[in-house]
């Protein structure tokens, strides 16, 4: 893992020390809550509808068993002993007291994590493939290219004021796990026809009010032009970027109201200034942090035990066959740990699950871990003949749910259970979802089904991109549903479709079993997903079971 | 015609804990929405808002919510403001934590 310098460390102890006395003027009273608000939000600090609300910004993804386990600490010591997981790679803490936070972002600052650029209209946390350095489809671990680009844009002077946030992300896959199609700048590391590595850079996706799915600006970039061409497409909007209206001020309207060629061209005429100033630098640092991702010492060993234990164990028989992901390395798996148990909140982990997490990393991980995206934790390095005592200890802290992909396995963003910003609750619509289906028995014969919700527009869920979305609104002072069908999250990226008017909170649960008990009777075979039967199909079957009383009057 | 004036109450966060807080009628933040002042008045409602906004090494971000009158004082009209006076669904945080009942 990427070690911070001595660079990294004195800017975010001050930065911290900076932080501290500006609370310390807010609580006396020399700064006003205007002065003091855009300050917090730098630091990750929000205020939410029942307390505080502190972001914490997890790199790609990748967090140590030494961080995790000051992660549970500071969940037992300053807030309520647990942490929520979010769609980019964070984790919140919900109930900081303003007096308490300088503390926190200390205790963090040991074990070298901050809060900085978790808001505000700044470049924020850069995310990557929750596989990375383990994935079996990879072509090359992102994680170093996400670390130069966390370097370059953490505190970048130009890029404190842009016109609104500013969300990237990196895949080395060609099996997108990134979601990069929805970022302001998406990058794929690909071959070139040389054999180099290099990236396909994509620009002007993004969810929210407006979804779009992001375009190729770039079939292939040298590694060593990321830098300068970053700073060029960022610079180009900072200048051409909407800042007279907020809903128009991301990337994604910048480049579509200006047209791909314009926007290509004037990012062409700066990268050519640049690829000047930067001379190289971006592959001398990318260079010198590739170091610090070197793999893991993978161990050879049999794999009789996970053999074994799969015959005689149905229990850990279905726990591997939907928790597990091909290593690249052999003998090796990686392990996604669900943090949906049927009924709990998505993305939630206890103090105590983190330190077993912790645990677990360091004895039979190689002491790393990630967050995903779709807010579980993956042990991305366990050899198949640690996997029976790896499932027997999560077991003791609920961890163990064989879920992973399938309905339960639901991303809910915190909706108005938190979320000042929220229309509507999600966490309830997504225990009551994942509890329903598991009392009906239907789980495993649903099969593989990504469920997304969001409580508002702004779409942390990513509602528009699950098989089924579902968003949450208010209407007329009444909480209501939308659901939208067929969304894709993958490199083939697919906005879902709205199926029609939306549905009341007591009325949402049986609308999706209906939408579900459709698609097992309309399916080819079992092996045919919801997705699939929905492409081949259309929407028309699925809307009927959504509307019945609509089909009813049609048919008469 | 002049439309419905419909009654309001003042409220904010603490400023250190953030917690929901209300305005009552004798000026001191109440934890509890049954013990908020009901503003009926348009005019008076602005004032107190005005008075709330001037607290601000007490509170954060006062504004004023629509509330009705009930048995034990004002409560809630809006789903989002009766989310305020518990706490989130999913845990016993908040308010609605045993002790803050």
């Amino acid at each position: 893992m990427y070690k911070y310098s001595d660079f990294d460390e004195a800017f975010v102890r001050t930065r911290n020390a900076q932080f501290r006395a500006q609370v310390e003027r807010r609580i006396d009273g020399s700064l006003t809550e205007d002065e003091f608000k855009p300050l917090r939000l730098m630091n990750g600090l929000y205020l939410q509808l029942h307390a505080y609300m502190l972001r914490v910004a997890i790199p790609y993804g990748t967090v140590s068993a030494v961080q995790m386990r000051q992660l549970a600490l500071i969940a037992d010591k300053w807030d309520k002993g647990y942490g929520h997981f979010t769609t980019r790679q964070n984790i919140q803490y919900n109930w900081p007291k303003l007096t308490d936070v300088p503390d926190m972002l200390d205790a963090l600052g040991d074990v070298q994590m901050h809060a900085i650029q978790t808001s505000g209209n700044t470049i924020r946390n850069v995310t990557a493939d929750h596989f990375a350095g383990a994935a079996a489809d990879e072509i090359e671990d992102p994680r170093p290219t996400a670390e130069l680009i966390r370097q370059w844009s953490t505190d970048h002077p130009e890029f404190q004021f842009l016109p609104r946030k500013f969300k990237i992300a990196v895949t080395g896959s060609p099996n997108d796990r990134a979601v990069t199609k929805a970022h302001d700048i998406g990058l794929r590391i690909v071959r070139g026809g040389s054999g180099q590595t290099g990236y396909e850079v994509i620009v002007g996706g993004g969810l929210g009010r407006t979804p779009m799915v992001g375009q190729v600006i770039r079939p292939f970039l040298k590694k060593a032009d990321l830098l300068p061409y970053l700073e060029a497409i960022v610079s180009v909007y900072n200048l051409m970027g909407r800042r007279d209206n907020k809903y128009k001020a991301r990337i994604k309207i910048t480049v579509f109201e200006n047209g791909m060629e314009a926007f290509r061209d004037a990012v062409e005429a700066r990268f050519a200034q640049t690829r000047v100033d930067f001379a190289g630098v971006s592959a001398k640092v990318l260079t010198e942090i590739e170091q610090s991702f070197a793999s893991p010492a993978f161990k050879a060993a049999a794999t009789d035990r996970f053999d074994a234990a799969r015959k005689t164990d149905p229990v850990f028989r279905s726990w591997t066959d939907t928790n597990l992901t091909p290593h690249r390395a052999p003998g090796y798996a990686i392990v996604t740990v669900s943090l949906k148990a049927h009924g709990q909140t998505p993305g939630d982990a206890t103090s105590a699950q983190m330190r077993l997490l912790a645990d677990l990393a360091e004895r039979y991980g190689h002491g790393e871990l990630r967050i995903s995206h779709e807010q579980n934790v993956i042990l991305p390095h366990v050899h198949k003949s640690d996997l029976p005592a790896l499932h027997a200890a999560l077991k003791t802290e609920a961890l163990a749910t064989a879920n992973i992909g399938l309905v339960s396995d639901i991303i809910a963003c915190p909706g108005m259970d938190y979320c000042a910003l929220a229309t509507a609750r999600s966490i309830p619509v997504a225990q009551g979802l994942a509890t329903h289906f598991s009392a009906l028995g239907l789980e495993q014969e649903i099969g593989k089904l990504k469920i997304k919700i969001s409580g508002c527009i702004n779409a942390c869920g990513h509602h528009h991109i699950g098989h089924i979305g579902i968003l949450g609104l208010d209407r007329a002072g009444v909480e209501n549903y939308q659901i939208t069908l067929g969304g894709d999250h993958t490199e083939n990226l697919v906005v879902g479709d709205r199926a029609g008017p939306g549905f009341s909170y007591d009325e949402v649960i049986p609308a999706i079993e209906r939408l579900l008990r459709t698609y097992l009777s309309v399916r080819n075979d079992t092996d045919e997903t919801f997705v699939e039967t929905y492409r081949r199909l259309g929407s028309e079957p699925f809307k009927a079971a959504l509307y019945p009383a609509e089909a009813e009057r049609d048919a008469a | 015609m002049s439309r419905q004036f419909t009654p309001k109450i003042v409220t904010a966060n603490a400023l250190l804990e953030g917690d929901v807080v209300y305005l009552t009628a004798d000026d001191r933040w109440s934890r509890q929405h049954c013990e908020a002042e009901l503003i009926e008045d348009e005019a008076h409602a602005q004032l107190r808002l005005i008075q709330a906004e001037k607290q601000r090494g007490t509170i954060v971000g006062a504004y004023l919510a629509d509330a009705k009158a009930g048995p034990h004082g004002p409560e809630p009209v809006h789903f989002r403001e009766s989310f305020r006076t518990r706490g989130p669904s999913n845990y016993a945080h908040g308010k609605q934590e045993r002790p803050n009942v």
